[in-house]
């Protein structure tokens, strides 16, 4: 009884508290209302607006019809081709997650080794990919006839005596897409690293060579990464987005749908549902796993970085 | 910090080259560099080199990895194409550079303001705030794609230049970004600011962010690069609000016939990016001295 009168007197205090705390922090609500606004009109409504539409039977013409859990259970039971993406997908998401994360780190700091005008350079070089729309120039290195770039390379040397399928074999084409998506994904997380490099304070490896620090390798692990916690989450949940959902290179590359499916990514799958059947509901299905799985990867992922965090 | 550079100080002047800088390693960490770089870079250079390459180079073989005798046909005929269509091609150069600054300096301006914010004060709902700025990192675009073209047609914005600035202007990776960086800045500073008198406004843009250079020009980079991209798409039916990437791409989608043109595109859009780039780098470099950051 006693208790329970605390309890609530503390739960009044409390709300008593948060609204002082509010009051005091007004500049705070108003520095953030320009962002806020356009977020929650732009994203978290039609976000909310979305979270129903997996278990609906959605053609975008008719209102959507709830179908409770069918979608899902269509998904993982009957849909040989949603399983054969999930497998692409995770092959997919080794190379270009993981690996790529760490060519990321690798990258921005060996670029910082260098001196400050050949770091501009070699950041563009290697952010230049993400940049460009050149989808077309791949087409022709991995094009099939003894014309394409790569075929008449291998030819000259001598190491194939007839030119290869690339882009429609396949056996090569999950291959050839993760090429060119390890190609393009020195994005934003290389960039957010070589940024967090840059901010580094320099008199801490002064004071670091004092206290015996001996080679680039020892600079890098007992200064470097504890102080660059919050980029290399930052990139780690930009790798985690990019590798999940890849799906455009591939439908670029190697033709949508690939050949026997051997490309196809959930996110390819979803894009068939949606965008050309128009089976909205059975689409948002897909992309829901997506993100739960994407949930799960980026609470995994923190835990592991947790130390380096403030 | 404060107190081991009182105790360091003498030797700092001593020795203020760092532990691990060696030049034999550096030179060997440069030739991998651009080694590594030398394929990064390839297929760019070949779209250059196709973008300049007359047609009867574009299919001889074995393919060469030069040209013989450049043309600036295919851009030409790019802008010849572009020109042709019944709204004058200035229109488009008009729309893409309106909606690209005007994106870029929004999302900048009020992702820096929110970020610091978010990062600094302790204010109810800063914490779900945060939370939700990362979930929506993971959530696709494409999904709410449709949903964003319905909360555009209640609002009445659906094929007016709203529908093409609107939705881009808040992005939670910029925000995300800004908010990791301004978070290693020590408390201490933003403390003084307020002893000295200064709103949460000025400690924003005149103490917090003239020290996170490095991380508001990335952010101006992703910001600009993702507008410089944004096409109407379904959003805006009136050829008058259309931007160069959709008109771009209309000039260069004929199949490998056009292949000339397409890379004249492709080199075409990527120009603005790479300057915006180097611009931002170089502002990033000119000011590493850094002061008053220390913990």
């Amino acid at each position: 009884m006693d208790t329970a009168a605390i309890g609530r007197r503390t739960k009044k205090e409390q709300r008593r508290l948060t609204l002082i705390s509010m009051k005091q922090n007004k500049a705070a609500y108003v520095m953030m209302l320009p962002f806020m606004l356009f977020f929650i009109v732009f994203t978290i409504v039609p976000v909310v607006m979305s979270l129903p539409m997996g278990f609906t039977d959605f053609n975008m013409v008719q209102f959507p019809k709830y179908i409770g859990l069918s979608n899902f259970t269509t998904l993982f039971l009957a849909d040989k081709i949603f399983i054969e993406s999930i497998r692409v997908t995770l092959v997919f998401a080794i190379f270009t997650g993981p690996i790529s994360y760490i060519l990321c780190f690798l990258l921005a700091w060996l670029i910082n080794e260098l001196h400050p005008k050949l770091r501009t350079i070699f950041t563009l070089i290697f952010y230049a990919p993400s940049m460009a729309n050149v989808y077309t120039v791949w087409k022709l290195i991995f094009s099939g006839d003894s014309h394409g770039y790569l075929n008449s390379f291998l030819l000259d040397l001598g190491l194939i005596t007839s030119p290869i399928q690339w882009l429609t074999d396949g056996s090569y084409v999950l291959g050839v897409t993760i090429v060119v998506q390890m190609w393009i994904s020195l994005g934003a997380g290389f960039l957010a690293l070589r940024a967090g490099f840059q901010n580094i304070d320099r008199s801490q490896y002064e004071a670091g060579a004092i206290e015996g620090i001996k080679n680039r390798w020892q600079e890098l692990i007992y200064i470097t990464i504890p102080s660059m916690g919050p980029q290399l989450m930052f990139a780690a949940v930009m790798q985690i987005v990019s590798s999940f959902t890849a799906g455009t290179v591939s439908q670029n590359l190697v033709g949508f749908p690939s050949t026997d499916y051997k490309a196809h990514t959930i996110m390819s799958h979803a894009y068939d549902y949606g965008w050309v059947r128009y089976e909205m509901g059975y689409a948002s299905a897909i992309c829901m796993i997506l993100f739960i799985a994407m949930y799960f990867m980026n609470k995994l992922i923190s835990k592991l970085l947790s130390k380096y965090m403030d | 910090m404060a107190t081991k550079e009182k105790v360091y100080g003498k030797h700092l002047k001593v020795s203020t080259k760092r532990a691990g800088y060696k030049i034999r390693g550096t030179v060997g960490i440069f030739i991998f560099l651009v080694l590594l770089g030398l394929f990064m870079v390839l297929p760019i250079y070949l779209a250059v080199v196709m973008s300049i390459k007359p047609v009867q180079e574009l299919f001889v073989f074995p393919p060469k990895l030069y040209v013989i005798e450049p043309t600036l046909s295919n851009y030409t005929s790019m802008f010849r194409i572009c020109s042709d269509l019944w709204v004058p091609f200035s229109r488009y150069v008009f729309n893409s550079v309106f909606v690209t600054v005007t994106v870029t300096v929004c999302q900048v301006v009020f992702s820096a303001m929110a970020a610091f914010c978010l990062a600094k004060i302790k204010f109810p709902g800063a914490k779900v705030m945060n939370s939700i700025i990362v979930i929506s990192l993971l959530y696709q675009a494409n999904v709410i794609y449709i949903m964003q073209y319905m909360v555009l047609a209640k609002l009445g914005m659906v094929d007016t230049w709203m529908a093409l600035v609107f939705p881009s202007i808040a992005s939670p990776m910029c925000l995300f970004l800004m908010r990791q960086s301004v978070s290693q800045i020590p408390d201490a500073m933003i403390e003084a600011a307020k002893v000295d008198g200064a709103g949460l406004f000025r400690t924003c843009w005149q103490i917090v962010m003239p020290n996170q250079k490095p991380a508001m020009m990335t952010v101006i980079i992703f910001a600009f690069q993702a507008a410089w991209n944004i096409q109407g798409g379904t959003l805006v039916f009136n050829e008058s609000l259309k931007t160069l990437p959709t008109v771009v791409q209309q000039a260069a989608s004929a199949g490998l016939a056009r292949a000339g043109v397409a890379m004249a595109a492709a080199v075409f859009m990527l120009v603005p990016p790479i300057i915006i780039f180097m611009l931002a780098q170089r502002q990033v470099i000119e000011t590493m001295a850094h002061s008053g950051i220390k913990d």
